[in-house]
């Protein structure tokens, strides 16, 4: 397959665009000179990653936002706006199989040109993403989608990758799962820039939103200090949303599946995507990004390469050897990465 | 890293029947064998079905239909694939499909057809021996 697969991506070419993401997923050589040619044509969508546990309506949070932003909706709203969804679920460790229902509660977007969907299987990585995630919206960037969403996997605590990935983070929470402490002992809520309390139609709402608002008062008290406005110290990852100057995340009642509440959300989006823009913020995580998806690469790129040169009877000697405790594994990879053979 | 390709399926029911037992059956069970399940739900127009094969890139179709109205559904179903340029996807059907209709089904593309008691290792290793892998 030559570049001809590019050219149809950047004239939006959809069964392009599907096989190329596919070529992505299967992660071959090919899909990296690819995306290498399609690369100078990204950076230009705004990326919407919506995260939040399971049940909270994620996939109908989605639905209802890429509506509004088809018919131009929103107060701040000019023309309407082309979107892509990447919708991720996870794959079961058992038998590598997965079951990707989210299309499911957006059969209303079915028939519309300027609306693009893809289901993603995590593939086993852990950090609520595919490993193929960020490659695939470089494609629907490329492909002239303004708006893309990606819905994580039911996310509890520790999945943040999406805040590396994304320009504005939704974090969806619904009432009467689990008290505050839930809430205040894990990253979710720190990378939050916009938080909705869906089915705010259920008792407990209030309570929800109370409680949210309590840790974000907690959380601004306890704001570290500031050098050049950036955190100093071990927080200085990016990731850490609700501790940046200026922008306090709202947070938002949402009835998803009837559509109530939802252009506040897009305004909410719309305005967040100005202060990044006026704040310089946005330099500042899209470096950010670009640097933590170099470090992911280099990672990769380097353990490929050197177990490449590990033969399959030395792989599973050394095994053996650490095993009976005849080296210990610090060692063992030391001297492997020196390139020290062991048979 | 493995280069991993792996084989992913839509399970669609066309029409307007509401039972989506069997379709769940077996979309679990194609999980169980190391497939990739786009489970699009009930009430699917043909034009649904083929629009998420697009965008899915998927390498086979699972059509579950019970209320009968298949020798419509499906034609259409097979005449947007050949139009959208997607004649390399495998399709398959299951539900209640008379002996009488499978010949002329057969006919249009649709390459294997599963009657109610038809074991799940069976739809799995028909898919598994018929799915033409792309390059």
């Amino acid at each position: 397959m030559s570049s001809d697969i590019v050219k149809r991506v950047l004239t939006g070419d959809r069964r392009a665009v599907a096989r190329l993401i596919t070529l992505i997923e299967n992660d071959g050589d090919e899909a990296q000179n690819l995306l290498a040619e399609l690369y100078p044509y990204t950076g230009q969508a705004h990326v919407v990653g919506v995260t939040g546990a399971p049940g909270t309506g994620k996939s109908t949070l989605v639905n209802e936002l890429a509506k509004v932003y088809r018919r131009g909706g929103g107060q701040s709203a000019r023309s309407p706006k082309t979107v892509g969804i990447i919708a991720v679920d996870p794959t079961s460790p058992f038998s590598g199989g997965a079951i990707l229902g989210d299309r499911i509660r957006m059969r209303e977007l079915s028939g519309d040109p300027g609306i693009f969907i893809r289901s993603m299987a995590t593939r086993g990585s852990l950090g609520g993403l595919a490993r193929g995630t960020s490659d695939a919206i470089k494609v629907l960037d490329a492909a002239g989608y303004e708006v893309i969403f990606v819905e994580t996997v039911g996310a509890g605590q520790a999945e943040v990758d999406i805040a590396r990935t994304a320009h504005t983070t939704i974090v969806v929470q619904a009432p009467g799962l689990g008290d505050d402490i839930q809430a205040i002992k894990a990253g979710i809520l720190e990378i939050a820039d916009i938080f909705t309390v869906n089915k705010a139609d259920r008792e407990g709402a209030d309570n929800t939103v109370m409680a949210l608002q309590m840790l974000l008062d907690l959380d601004h008290a306890s704001r570290p200090t500031l050098h050049h406005g950036i955190v100093m110290g071990e927080s200085n990852s990016g990731l850490a949303r609700s501790q940046e100057q200026g922008w306090r995340p709202p947070i938002l009642k949402t009835v998803a599946l009837h559509g109530q509440g939802i252009e506040a959300v897009v305004e909410a989006i719309e305005a967040h995507l100005v202060y990044l823009e006026e704040s310089q913020t946005f330099y500042r995580r899209e470096r950010e990004r670009i640097q933590s998806e170099l470090h992911h690469i280099l990672q990769q790129e380097l353990m490929r390469r050197l177990l490449s040169q590990v033969k399959e009877g030395e792989w599973d000697a050394l095994i053996e050897r650490i095993g009976r405790r005849e080296m210990d594994p610090y060692s063992a990879a030391r001297r492997l990465i020196e390139g020290e053979r062991f048979v | 890293m493995v280069t991993e390709e792996k084989i992913r399926v839509l399970v669609a029911k066309p029409g307007l029947d509401g039972h989506d037992r069997g379709a769940k059956v077996i979309a679990r069970a194609l999980r169980d064998a190391g497939m990739e399940v786009i489970y699009t739900g009930l009430r699917q127009t043909p034009e649904m079905i083929v629009e998420a094969a697009i965008q899915e890139d998927v390498d086979v179709i699972g059509l579950s239909i019970l209320s009968g109205a298949h020798m419509t559904l499906f034609p259409r179903v097979m005449r947007l694939l050949a139009e959208n340029g997607l004649d390399d996807v495998l399709v398959v059907a299951g539900g209640i499909i008379p002996d009488e209709d499978v010949p002329a089904l057969k006919e249009i593309g649709i390459a294997g057809i599963f009657g109610p008691g038809t074991s799940t290792e069976t739809v799995v290793n028909f898919i598994k021996e018929n799915v033409r892998k792309r390059k």
